[in-house]
């Protein structure tokens, strides 16, 4: 495989580099020890594929709010994770963020002590400023717009803009697309999370409950009919889990669930693009 | 009972009457004005298009030329409605296509339209002249192609802010070489390139030209050829504005602009070079409206604009306007009616800015015509916006966002409750409020007892308990729309004012506690409100009614529970058996 360019680097740019190395073991192996109880099940078997959407999931050091609560802001406790606990579809998690309600998440942009006395008690008091659905009021072509500006800047690839970007997930066969904020979510496994609430209405529909009634789209994937890609900034179909986390929200520009046989073909060419980009 | 006039003279009459409101009033003077009014009518609008049904709307009003629909609640707009819930056109237009063939305007906002659907309608409408759709979604080029090819004589095509799916975009050249009717064409939204070629030669034959609002993939180099086709433009919106430094490309630009005797409004600048500003100097004292929110140009070029601007009506810019630069504006621009300043960073807590409530504060004396106001800061005080009500009282919209959800009044630490309460108060005609920051029960007392011309309020993340919410639904007499999040509301002011949702449009309530059991309760006993619940969680057959619902969406309709709705949207008490 090729060498990494040797000259020095900011620090995140060289673990990028490293996570996007081709090795023979599975990737992230120097990460902390994986949890024995992990049932993570999405197994996309594309030829060609050396890593999949799963193994990423599985070695991912941010296994952050696995919680992710919808329910409303009024309730101080903490939300339950509403997918399932055990058998289920993701790994036990940390409970290491505060986990306020009403799709909050920690955006960890900047640290900064709130200006205001925040008595209030529904109000995490948040070192970074946290991000809550559609607030600010702000239209999602704004926001689009200033995100699109922020990335042209060509030596600020890994910047925080902080702000949000929206893209479209399909599916095939589906009746109409979702729209997720990438910047909602804080790893692949968050991602994912929030992909099978989305989509699992549809695959019901189709296929029952075999298997684990719970996650049927993640059966779906299990039984590798489908396979989750993305198109790039460039306009490329890439296998979502290729890269990581960082450079896939920055990259990404809609996603798609697509039938396997539609994806053959599809190899990481994630050096390629550490190439280009650098 | 006879009356003086004979049909036709009344018909006559009525044709000088425009405004939906007075038509209406005049439908209900007695049943042979109702009659001689439906025939007549020729412009429908429908602010929300689950509250009637196509085909009740054909039956009574069968000789119509202009539709407007609203689908989506406000909300959608901040992703707070899920994909899918509904607000599709289809259904109109199938039977629209057939029962209104003169059929010559279609305005729609927040519904989902499709390729199939912008086909009938260039197929089905010979006379067909202007397509305005406003934050819609769900078709594509190609859909704009058909439009393009078959609506001969096609005067306005408006995509404000619409998604369209961007496939492979060459559209234009599908506009025959014979139509030469095109006023307003506003593209802005597309994300992917046109066609340029196509589009000069359309510009050029196109003498009636007044408003063009090109894409951001238009290259400013590009922009002066555009501009020497079409010197009687009234409204341009750029594309971006940005190119390599080159003197040439500077003159040629500013001659283009100069030629434009006629422009009055300006819009687009995305990705602005300061460098080629003043290329449009020459028309900043025509113009009337200025939308700058997507320039992200600093204060000493924004003051530099707006000061050359005296007969500026309307102005949209970022925050790095800045507070210096709002005193600029309060100083140049006293024809000044409407004002919005929109966050440049508003995901980060600190300020980038120096944009403080002192900026909306000097606006707000300087400008004595100042009706409508959104704007976006991190600090607000009481003071401030005592000042501001007492400054302009004939505000008529008010929305000011404090990006901090529940921020107090930054020098006395307490809520904003008297600040508001001194807008309703002095702002007598306001029509449409949007609150933000720490804010208890008082101000929708405030709210409740003086604000009585309010038709639409918005708020967020304010109140303490129901009584709150009972202020609002028992005191604002006028109030058509009201949407709700996160607030700690349920369900005891709710169904303490349940005939006041029937005089009203629509609620929205998300992430506040009202119950499943008081939604059910709700549908029951008024039958002429769909009461629908969106939850994602994908289980509310098996949940108690205690459980409280992620959003509810309450509006009056006639036309009965809907049955486009996903697996996610239930209509409460829903009886398929209703009158349609």
């Amino acid at each position: 495989m090729d060498p990494i360019p040797s000259e020095p680097k900011p620090h995140n740019q060289d673990l990028n580099l490293k996570a996007t190395e081709l090795r023979l073991g599975l990737p992230g192996s120097e990460s902390p020890e994986r949890n024995i109880n992990n049932n993570i099940g999405i197994k996309i078997l594309v030829s060609g594929a050396k890593r999949g959407f799963s193994d990423t999931i599985n070695n991912n050091n941010n296994i952050s709010s696995g919680t992710w609560g919808f329910k409303n802001s009024s309730c101080v406790k903490d939300c339950e994770g509403s997918f399932g606990k055990n058998g289920g579809f993701l790994a036990e998690s940390n409970n290491n963020n505060k986990n306020p309600c009403s799709a909050v998440k920690d955006s960890g942009v900047k640290a900064s002590s709130p200006k205001h006395a925040n008595n209030h008690p529904e109000v995490p008091a948040a070192a970074s400023k946290a991000q809550v659905v559609g607030w600010p009021p702000i239209r999602s072509f704004r926001k689009n717009s200033m995100a699109a500006k922020n990335t042209k800047n060509e030596d600020d690839l890994n910047a925080e803009t902080g702000s949000c970007v929206y893209v479209k997930v399909s599916m095939d066969g589906a009746p109409y697309l979702r729209k997720v904020d990438l910047k909602m979510y804080s790893s692949y496994l968050d991602l994912s999370s929030a992909l099978e609430k989305m989509f699992s209405s549809f695959t019901l529909g189709q296929h029952g409950t075999h298997g684990s009634s719970e996650s049927p789209l993640m059966d779906l994937l299990k039984g590798s009919e489908y396979v989750l890609t993305y198109e790039d900034k460039d306009g490329d179909l890439m296998l979502v889990g290729d890269v990581p986390w960082d450079m896939f929200t920055g990259s990404c520009k809609r996603m798609r669930i697509m039938k396997s046989s539609d994806a053959i073909g599809l190899a990481p060419r994630v050096m390629e693009k550490c190439k280009t980009r650098n | 009972m006879g009356y003086s006039f004979p049909e036709e003279v009344l018909e006559h009459v009525f044709s000088f009457i425009s405004l939906h409101t007075d038509r209406n009033a005049v439908s209900l003077v007695c049943k042979s004005w109702y009659e001689i009014e439906r025939w007549c009518r020729r412009r429908i609008f429908i602010g929300n298009c689950y509250a009637v049904s196509p085909g009740i709307v054909i039956r009574r009003f069968p000789e119509v030329r202009s539709v407007e629909l609203k689908g989506k609640p406000h909300f959608a707009d901040f992703n707070l409605v899920p994909d899918g819930w509904g607000g599709y056109f289809y259904p109109w237009i199938c039977e629209m296509a057939r029962a209104y063939p003169w059929l010559e305007e279609i305005r729609l906002k927040r519904m989902v339209i499709t390729d199939e659907s912008l086909e009938l309608i260039s197929k089905s409408f010979k006379n067909f002249k202007v397509l305005v759709l406003s934050s819609c979604e769900g078709f594509s080029i190609d859909g704009l192609a058909a439009i393009a090819a078959n609506c001969r004589n096609l005067r306005e095509l408006d995509l404000r802010e619409s998604e369209v799916e961007d496939l492979s975009g060459h559209w234009l050249s599908h506009f025959p070489d014979s139509c030469t009717s095109l006023q307003s064409l506003n593209m802005s939204c597309l994300l992917s390139e046109v066609s340029f070629s196509a589009l000069v030669r359309l510009i050029a034959r196109s003498p009636n030209l007044k408003t063009l609002r090109l894409n951001r993939a238009v290259p400013l180099e590009k922009l002066s050829t555009l501009l020497h086709r079409a010197p009687q433009l009234v409204e341009l919106g750029t594309g971006a504005y940005s190119a390599e430094i080159r003197q040439d490309l500077l003159s040629n630009l500013t001659e283009a602009f100069a030629k434009c005797k006629e422009l009055e409004g300006l819009s687009g600048f995305w990705d602005v070079v300061p460098f080629y500003l003043p290329a449009f100097y020459s028309v900043c004292s025509r113009l009337t409206s200025l939308n700058l929110s997507y320039a992200t140009i600093q204060s000493p070029d924004v003051t530099k604009i707006i000061t050359q601007c005296p007969n500026l009506q309307r102005l949209s810019v970022l925050d790095y306007i800045e507070d210096t630069g709002l005193d600029a504006l309060s100083l140049s621009c006293k024809e000044l009616r409407e004002l919005r300043v929109f966050p440049s960073d508003p995901f980060v807590a600190d300020a980038n800015v120096a944009l403080t409530e002192q900026g909306l504060v000097s606006v707000s004396e300087g400008c004595s015509k100042l009706q409508s106001v959104l704007y976006f800061c991190r600090q607000m005080s009481n003071s401030a916006l005592t000042t501001i009500a007492k400054n302009r009282p004939n505000l008529t919209c008010f929305r000011l966002c404090i990006l901090e959800p529940r921020a107090p009044d930054y020098q006395t630490l307490e809520p904003l409750d008297h600040g508001f309460g001194a807008i309703v108060d002095h702002c007598k005609q306001l029509q449409r409020l949007s609150l933000s920051g720490l804010l208890t029960d008082r101000v929708f007392e405030y709210i409740g007892n003086r604000a009585k011309k309010l038709e639409m309020l918005s708020i967020a993340f304010a109140g303490d308990s129901d009584l709150g919410l009972h202020f609002v639904l028992s005191g604002c007499e006028s109030l058509r729309k009201l949407e709700i999040r996160d607030c700690p509301f349920g369900d005891k002011a709710l169904l303490a004012n349940v005939s006041k949702l029937e005089t009203m449009r629509s609620l929205w309530m998300s992430s506040c506690s009202v119950s499943l059991g008081a939604c059910k309760w709700l549908s029951q006993k008024m039958p002429r409100l769909n009461v629908e619940v969106i939850d994602e969680q994908g289980d509310l057959d098996s949940r108690p009614d205690s459980c409280h619902v992620e959003k509810l969406y309450v509006y009056r309709t006639v036309a009965g529970p809907r049955l486009d709705m996903p697996s996610f949207v239930r209509t409460m008490n829903q009886n398929p058996a209703y009158r349609r």
